[in-house]
């Protein structure tokens, strides 16, 4: 075939057929129209405001390496006024982590941009490696999702960003409507095609890559010689976002713009009246305050799981078909009625429970915090975690200005804050929905 | 035959041997005009191919998923797996397919 000419520049010879649009562009043009979309979609969504402190949520991998180079560019370019770093979390997956944070720390010299590192050792007291040690391979991307989004979190407001950027891309996006669609997960499915999540909340998160395909981040990437890192993780063979990305591939191939299509229905959703009111509502965790739509937020849970030996806490589902009740599930059961006082939680010391609201009924896990502890067994919060929980927004639990973290904690554990007994929290506690936009390029 | 430089990136080197560039001389059959890219293709899945085959092929053609560059041109401009492949050509392949 003869070499044809850029359809944008008629001069250069054209180099690649955009896998969005199927124009045959030279490298040059190709570099202008990306930019250009990133830029169009920034000012059209009005993802930032002029002086902003934006964390960029780094992994060293192809998204958040063309994602900091961008941003670079584009805040030089067109004065977005924006402090930028980046904000890089360590799993504590040997091999893969420890490799692509190499590639962040050069990247931090690249872009001239600072960088800060969160570890979940530090912040959890668990690698994502000890985790798969304890409950092996089927549901660790449960934990690491979970964790590592609450680790952006802490980790962006212990710097003091306002905006939290990560690379998630067209496919990505894509592949999260379609597994939220296959899992039945309503809530997640009306949020996870927004380009702003938790605009309301002091640390929104945007997607400046939305309508970027994934094909064209690498091309981008290989072309500007830009330096990434590109191994899968070690964990990623098991995770069920697999099947969702083979299948947009395919579709991609049969139809580019099917990733688009995808993403713009569901933009469209419209959710009925009936399924709305079973939507949670925000509020904050019990244990450490963090944003949740359950008293106890689902890192904690999970953290319990982990540091109680039972793998399953905060996985496996407790609702009951239709007909019959919800019930506990059967590890919790065993807690709740025997009121084990073994156990190591996270809680201000020598704070005292109502051992009233402890009983069986099917309030799942909010039964177990309720569950009576000997002060001996009371393990503060790490460190890093309590100086950094950011106060709690909306009228539920609300301190008076300059209240420490540990003076939250005692509220929310007395009762005063939030609280009530369990037995007001009356309704269908599902340990399910939670927290953690599990997905499997996060960073 | 003919004489290839071949890339593998993206994670895909892992597949072969763990490197990234090779140099192979490929040979074309008898009763065809020249190297195809989807005999190049098979051909690299037959004899240079590690492991896992159904990380690189799938069906006839490469995994969804994977760019193929060559002479850093995209070859959806040359007829992707019709396109020609001439004696020192640079071919890359390049997987998309890793988190971010």
């Amino acid at each position: 075939m003869a070499p044809r000419l850029c359809i944008k520049c008629q001069s250069s010879k054209a180099m690649l057929k955009r896998p969005k649009t199927q124009e045959q562009v030279c490298r040059e043009c190709f570099f202008a129209l990306f930019e250009e979309e990133v830029h169009e979609t920034v000012v059209q969504t009005k993802l930032f405001k002029h002086g902003e402190r934006v964390a960029i949520a780094a992994s060293g991998g192809k998204d958040s390496t063309v994602l900091a180079h961008i941003m670079t560019t584009l805040n030089a370019r067109y004065g977005y006024g924006l402090d930028l770093f980046l904000l890089s979390i360590d799993e504590g997956i040997a091999g893969y982590r420890d490799d692509s944070l190499e590639t962040v720390k050069r990247n931090e010299l690249q872009y001239g941009i600072p960088l800060k590192v969160v570890s979940y050792k530090d912040l959890y007291g668990w690698t994502m490696d000890e985790i798969v040690a304890q409950i092996g391979t089927k549901n660790n991307c449960t934990f690491c999702g979970v964790f590592r989004r609450q680790a952006l979190d802490r980790g962006a407001v212990l710097a003091g960003a306002n905006k939290i950027a990560t690379g998630h891309n067209a496919d990505d996006v894509a592949e999260t409507v379609l597994l939220n669609i296959l899992r039945g997960d309503v809530p997640r499915l009306g949020r996870c095609a927004n380009i702003i999540t938790g605009e309301d909340s002091s640390l929104p998160r945007v997607k400046p890559f939305k309508y970027a395909y994934e094909k064209e981040i690498v091309l981008y990437a290989y072309y500007k010689k830009l330096d990434y890192f590109s191994t899968e993780c070690v964990y990623a063979p098991f995770a069920a976002r697999g099947f969702a990305r083979e299948f947009i591939k395919d579709l991609e191939a049969a139809r580019p713009m099917a990733i688009i299509d995808v993403i713009r229905s569901a933009e469209d959703f419209i959710f009925t009246t009936a399924s709305e009111d079973k939507l949670p509502q925000p509020r904050t965790c019990e244990r450490c305050s963090y944003i949740s739509s359950q008293p106890v937020c689902k890192a904690c849970v999970l953290l319990e799981g982990l540091n109680r030996g039972l793998p399953r806490l905060g996985v496996s589902r407790t609702r009951g078909r239709r007909g019959e009740k919800a019930g506990l599930h059967p590890d919790v059961e065993r807690i709740v009625t025997t009121q084990a006082a073994s156990a190591v939680r996270w809680t201000a010391p020598g704070v005292s429970v109502d051992k009233e609201a402890v009983g069986s009924s099917s309030h799942g896990i909010v039964e177990l915090a309720a569950a009576p502890v000997s002060s001996s067994s009371v393990e503060p919060l790490p460190a890093v975690v309590a100086s950094c929980i950011a106060q709690p927004k909306g009228e539920e639990g609300c301190a008076p200005e300059g209240a420490s973290a540990t003076a939250l904690l005692q509220e929310a554990h007395t009762g005063q804050g939030q609280g009530g007994s369990a037995a007001a929290r009356a309704g269908d506690t599902v340990l399910g929905l939670e927290g953690g936009h599990v997905n499997g390029s996060g960073g | 035959m003919v004489r290839v430089h071949i890339e593998f990136s993206g994670g895909l080197e892992l597949l072969f041997g763990n490197q990234k560039e090779h140099d192979v001389d490929v040979p074309v059959q008898d009763g065809n005009q020249g190297l195809t890219a989807g005999h190049l293709i098979a051909w690299a899945r037959d004899n240079m191919l590690r492991e896992r085959p159904e990380l690189f092929m799938k069906g006839s053609t490469v995994r969804p998923g994977i760019l193929v560059l060559i002479n850093e041109c995209d070859w959806e401009l040359s007829g992707a797996a019709e396109s020609l492949i001439n004696d020192g050509d640079c071919v890359v392949f390049i997987s998309t397919l890793h988190g971010g």
